[in-house]
């Protein structure tokens, strides 16, 4: 048995997801090995060949993989297959796009969005929006396994030293083309792996009146997040998601403002160590899996909130 | 241009899942099912290509036992042309669901397949990469815009980052996103006429595709449940908690 893990990274680091995700390799099997795909991303690969418990680095560089097209990646991925039992990388929308792709080649069914390890051929994973968690036992002789990289702990970034062997491209494929990204740049955590996130929903009712949770989130040194219907009505961008569609986070602090907490919403963030809900409605469903609960405007509550914070001697970072 | 959508009938979204007792999976009894949300989605943009001229017919495909059907039916209200129900009496992996839709490809031809990006059921996100993979098509997944052009599609995608923009030679698959645009609902005359509209019916046996699962639930269970917390009388007993009790800030 081994393990084949597809690195998610921006050409120049590692993303940090990728970690996360070696870890869970690691309860599959030790024999792990990192595939890095990319231009001129010879960085990428060593940082990849640091990362105690990694075997071997598979260096593939072109440009054709500049942008990550799942198209391109599975013709590269499909010429290494074979070597390997297990093929994994992050449930993120990195991986989503491209592990299925690589399954239905391989004519194995896909296990998605992996919490827990169980076994190598049995695994842990939620459905109907982590309302039931399934035990399932893949019965496929190669396994396409994606992780929720929330749910494992990152693994180190140096102390090991892996051979990395540079190999060919695949064939590129002609159907699809990169056009641009637009990426929201900001300075704050990024809200997958922020240790503090506070969230708005549609009690925000507008774009502007979020300063008051950036404001917090600025003093906290947190992410911001948001309900699907925050986002469906244009109070911030799509990045900020939170939800069964949008992005799972596991901070120790959630601070939900003026969501309700529809089923969606909760799928998202209810595995957060301690959360906090603000609502002006007592009866939000929010509250009934708040560790702690204000029933108060949030129009009062969020300034008030501020300035509780800066009366603190230290907070923490 | 001639469109396949992809429906599926699952829970709807609004109800609380409860697992069975049994360990053998949810309560599905005397429980409200629908459209999964974004099949609506991938529904709609299709009824708006052929609105604008650029499609001719939308065929709507769903794949599940007798009442599947009524995803189809709901399609045909707000106006795909005619429907297929592939009839299997178990539940199907996106695997074999995407090697039933690739045989319904080969003999309906169409330039483009659309579907949700995710089934709110069992939260895979595959079928439609799949079925690309299958066809050896280009796949926009995550749609969030489409433009139609000649011989192409412009597609952005909702991506973690933010958005990304691909374009994509037809025939090409896209799995949608719930922000690609809004459904409409269907009005009663059209609900009627829907009635009318040719609905064929194949057995997915008679496709020649496995549907046998690859993956054996072993188990479900009640995901562990979170104490019930306090309510605080105001924003300073909340700051004086998380800084001294909870001590995460």
């Amino acid at each position: 048995m081994s393990v084949l893990l597809i690195a998610e990274h921006n050409n120049k680091e590692l993303r940090p997801f990728t970690y996360n995700a070696v870890s869970a390799a690691c309860k599959i099997d030790e024999d792990l090995h990192i595939l890095v795909l990319g231009n001129k991303s010879e960085g990428v690969a060593k940082s990849a060949s640091e990362i105690p418990n990694v075997k071997k680095v598979i260096h593939v560089d072109n440009e054709i993989y500049e942008n990550f097209i799942a198209e391109n990646y599975t013709a590269a991925i499909m010429k290494h297959a074979d070597t390997y039992s297990h093929l994994v990388c992050s449930a993120n929308t990195f991986g989503k796009n491209l592990m299925p792709r690589i399954a239905a080649l391989l004519d194995t069914s896909q296990v998605s969005d992996v919490i827990k390890v169980i076994s190598a051929d049995t695994f842990l994973r939620p459905i109907y929006a982590g309302n039931a968690f399934a035990t399932v036992k893949s019965n496929d002789k190669k396994k396409c396994v994606t992780i929720r990289p929330t749910s494992f702990e990152p693994a180190p970034a140096t102390g090991g030293s892996a051979e990395i062997v540079k190999s060919e491209p695949g064939e590129a494929f002609k159907n699809s083309k990169f056009v641009k990204r637009e990426e929201i740049k900001s300075d704050r955590p990024e809200l997958g792996t922020a240790r503090i996130v506070i969230s708005g929903g549609r009690g925000m009712q507008n774009s502007d009146n979020f300063k008051l949770i950036s404001a917090i989130a600025d003093k906290l040194n947190a992410a911001i997040g948001a309900s699907r219907a925050a986002v469906d009505a244009g109070y911030i961008t799509n990045d900020h998601q939170v939800g069964q569609t949008g992005k799972v986070v596991v901070p120790d602090l959630y601070i939900a403002v003026g969501i309700s907490g529809a089923i969606q919403h909760l799928a998202g963030m209810k595995e957060s160590k301690i959360i906090v809900a603000i609502n002006k409605d007592g009866e939000a469903p929010i509250f009934s899996i708040a560790d702690y609960g204000l029933e108060a405007d949030l129009f009062e509550a969020l300034p008030q909130f501020l300035e509780e914070l800066n009366k603190l001697n230290t907070i923490q970072k | 241009m001639k469109i396949l959508v992809a429906v599926k009938r699952v829970i709807d979204y609004n109800v609380q899942v409860r697992v069975k007792e049994d360990g053998t999976g949810v309560v599905t009894d005397n429980v409200k099912m629908s459209t999964n949300p974004p099949d609506d989605n991938a529904v709609e943009e299709a009824v708006k290509i052929k609105e604008s001229g650029k499609a001719k017919e939308i065929v709507a495909i769903t794949i599940g036992e007798e009442k599947a059907q009524e995803t189809v039916r709901k399609a045909l209200a707000v106006g795909a042309d005619r429907g297929i129900h592939v009839k299997v009496d178990r539940a199907v992996e996106p695997l074999a669901v995407s090697k039933i839709l690739q045989k319904i490809v080969d003999k309906e031809k169409p330039d483009l397949v659309f579907m949700g990006k995710q089934a709110i059921d069992d939260d895979c996100n595959q079928t439609g990469q799949m079925l690309a993979a299958l066809l050896g098509w280009p796949q926009a997944t995550f749609a969030s815009k489409i433009n139609v052009k000649e011989s192409s599609l412009e597609v952005t995608r909702e991506v973690d980052e933010g958005l990304e923009t691909i374009e994509v030679n037809i025939p090409a698959i896209v799995t949608c996103d719930l922000r690609l645009n809004e459904p409409r609902y269907a009005s009663l005359p059209n609900i009627m006429k829907a009635k009318k509209k040719p609905l064929e019916q194949i057995n997915a046996s008679d496709l020649g595709v496995d549907t046998k699962a690859r993956i054996e639930q072993i188990k479900v269970e009640e995901p562990p449940k979170r104490k019930a917390g306090i309510k605080v009388a105001n924003v300073s007993e909340l700051v004086q908690k998380l800084k001294n009790e909870a001590k995460v800030i």
